[in-house]
């Protein structure tokens, strides 16, 4: 049974999936600033109000801190909340409900409480927002042990994913690149999941693995198809989740083309680069490498607001070319 | 600022508190940057439009009077916070809109060098600490800067700026409690403007007047006309002076509004063209406060005319200067993360 296949842009995907969630289970509820007659700060959320009411699209007051919380308390009591941040930046704010109550409740209480919470932040630069709009917190919460945190790079994965985090018993945290909300891609209609915890191999190759996250992954496929025409043929493997991250499928990877490079647009240093590396240096992979591992990843600024600058924070198109060319010919 | 002579005070006897209180002049100048303030941003809507600025931008279009009734009875080395829609704040604080405009060009002559743009902008040099794109960011950092005030002793007066919405933060409560237990010199102005983006206050906040919330933190609560000029400089007069008396903390309510969307991409679905129409055309503060000063005889057409003319030049002056200025080296992209030392 083949369901109908459309394209849809990534915006359109993640709301047909929360339409889908309401539609199947009367707990499924969301909550968010300007999340109802103004459709979010981004038209994710959309008309879902008209059709769903104010009380299952609700509209919380500017209270970032206080509505996580409440989106911790219904779902360690039976509901099951769709938490949208308007800016991931903002989960600075809320970090005390996140970290300390919602990533170590199951934990702390030996197991008798679970918290289905799924929280959405749209993140990323490249919309001009600056220092305060445009930040790349993902590191932050995958360092927490009791949170699952995804980064969807397409349509299709964006509407399976948060399928799949409404369906989980766990606190899930999913990071939308807001330049991706507009790219469109073929999206099934109807139920579907994608599993959390499983990177997805988008582009097989014998000379280079690139392991990229959210809007990294097209501009890593872009770069891999400029770079076929010189004969260099990368592996582009989308990591997809980061905490639990998918260490066998990047390290088979690894084995198979022996040089690895990380591109993500979060602050280079002490992020997902680091942890991916460190994974491959632990792994039996290690002794496949014929080259040190290359991170790409963003400046160690914030991001300014000048477009110019902005575009020069993080890495793009010519920047992975340049470095997987690089890595291949062995040039350091 | 200078105190009108004993006798011009007498002669305005029956008027309200600012025009007994300042001099012609001083009056005129209010006019004046509150045309500046409303021309900038007009000017800065126009330059977005025709995408010479990038990013987006949250306009004050209607709340002028707010900004300057708060600002003009402040002291030059008196501080700000301001807020995502802080031109007018930066404006009436005495920043010069060409460096404004240099700013949202991105270019290093801008206020932060073009690293800030629209929604960071600031002018420390008048006091301006800030824009904020932290919705209730500034509030503590603004009783902070009124400890310094206190522990260092330089008698400057903090103002913190917000918004409606911000009050539903926690960081709004917790500032208020320590300014008030502390009895700091800060005073907190909240623009209520009916909304925090789409949500009206009467759906996201308890109390029907958010001066109220100042009972729960023991100091005193005003509300003023945020659209009347007078009302609100005579509000922060006094508050101005309860701080420096070392008495404490005000909570200032200014009503007005925005005519203007939210940010560049408001379809203002949730307000009706009634409402935004009624604002406009009956209630707004240059509107009103022009054809006051022109009823007490303290302007005539001739000088508004010299006015409206004089805002005009400088803003076109303003965007010639953007225009022309150098933009920052990519090379520079590292600068300013930390300090530089020497
Ligand atoms: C902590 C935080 N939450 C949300 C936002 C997004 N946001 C920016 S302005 C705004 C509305 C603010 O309303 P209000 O305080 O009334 O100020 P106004 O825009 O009306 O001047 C929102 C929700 C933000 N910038 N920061
Ligand atoms: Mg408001």
């Amino acid at each position: 049974m083949d369901a109908m296949v459309r394209e849809l842009s990534y915006a359109q995907a993640i709301q047909e999936a929360m339409a889908i969630a309401m539609d199947m289970d009367e707990r499924v509820f969301l909550m968010g600033e300007d999340i109802g007659v103004y459709g979010g700060a981004f038209q994710v959320t959309g008309d879902l109000v008209e059709r769903y009411g104010a009380d299952r699209v609700i509209d919380t007051p500017i209270s970032e801190l206080g509505g996580a919380g409440v989106a911790v308390g219904a779902a360690l009591t039976g509901m099951r909340p769709i938490f949208e941040f308007q800016f991931s930046d903002f989960a600075t704010l809320a970090m005390e409900q996140i970290v300390n109550q919602a990533a170590k409740m199951r934990f702390m209480l030996g197991g008798e409480v679970s918290v289905p919470v799924v929280m959405r932040f749209p993140a990323g630069s490249g919309t001009g927002a600056a220092a305060q709009h445009s930040q790349s917190l993902e590191a932050w919460l995958g360092h927490v042990p009791g949170l699952k945190v995804i980064q969807p790079a397409t349509p299709y994965d964006a509407k399976g994913m948060l399928l799949a985090a409404v369906a989980d018993p766990d606190p899930v945290m999913i990071f939308e690149h807001k330049l991706l909300y507009k790219m469109k891609g073929p999206v099934p209609e109807g139920y579907y999941t994608v599993p959390i915890g499983k990177a997805d191999i988008r582009r097989e190759g014998r000379d280079l693995t690139i392991v990229a996250t959210s809007i990294m992954v097209q501009k890593a496929l872009d770069a891999a198809a400029a770079l076929e025409s010189e004969g260099i043929d990368v592996e582009v493997v989308d990591l997809r989740t980061i905490r639990p991250m998918d260490k066998q499928t990047v390290i088979d990877s690894v084995k198979k083309t022996s040089r690895l490079m990380c591109v993500y647009e979060a602050v280079k240093t002490l992020g997902i680069g680091a942890e991916v590396s460190a994974m491959i240096a632990e792994s039996e992979a290690f002794d496949y490498l014929d080259a040190p591992i290359v991170r790409l990843g963003g400046a160690e600024t914030p991001i300014p607001y000048n477009p110019d600058l902005e575009k020069a924070t993080v890495p793009q198109i010519p920047d992975i070319i340049t470095a997987a060319r690089d890595l291949v010919k062995g040039v350091r | 600022m200078a105190t009108a002579s004993k006798a011009v005070t007498d002669s305005r006897a029956n008027l309200p508190f600012v025009y007994r209180h300042y001099s012609a002049e001083q009056l005129r100048e209010v006019l004046h940057k509150m045309y500046l303030i409303r021309r900038f941003e007009e000017g800065a809507e126009e330059c977005y439009t025709r995408g010479l600025i990038h990013g987006t931008m949250h306009l004050s279009i209607g709340q002028e009077a707010s900004a300057m009734g708060i600002c003009m009875p402040l002291a030059e080395d008196d501080q700000i916070t301001s807020t995502h829609r802080g031109h007018g704040h930066c404006i009436a604080k005495g920043a010069e809109v060409k460096r404004m405009f240099a700013e949202f060009f991105g270019k290093t002559t801008g206020y932060c060098k073009g690293r800030g743009g629209s929604m960071h902008i600031a002018d420390v040099g008048k006091g301006n600490l800030g824009a904020n794109g932290i919705v209730g960011g500034g509030i503590p950092i603004a009783v902070g800067a009124a400890l310094s005030s206190k522990m260092m002793k330089t008698g400057k007066v903090v103002v913190s700026f917000f918004g409606d919405g911000a009050n539903n933060e926690g960081a709004f409560h917790e500032a208020l409690n320590m300014a008030a237990v502390w009895k700091l010199p800060v005073i907190f102005v909240c623009e209520n403007n009916g909304y925090g983006m789409s949500t009206s206050t009467a759906r996201s906040t308890a109390v029907k007047n958010i001066a109220e919330r100042a009972a729960a933190y023991s100091m005193p609560g005003v509300i003023v006309n945020g659209n009347i000029f007078s009302e609100v400089a005579e509000a922060s007069h006094q508050a101005i002076a309860r701080a420096r008396a070392g008495e404490g903390p005000t909570l200032i309510e200014s009503k007005t509004y925005r005519h203007r969307g939210h940010s560049k991409s408001d379809r203002n679905r949730y307000r009706t063209k009634e409402e935004i129409e009624d604002w406009m055309s009956n209630r707004d503060p240059i509107t009103l406060f022009e054809s006051e000063l022109r009823e007490f005889g303290f302007i005539d057409d001739k000088g508004i005319e010299a006015i409206r003319d004089a805002v005009a030049q400088e803003i076109a002056e303003g965007i010639e200067f953007a225009k022309a200025s150098p933009s920052p080296d990519i090379s520079e992209t590292g600068n300013y993360v930390y300090t530089e030392q020497a």
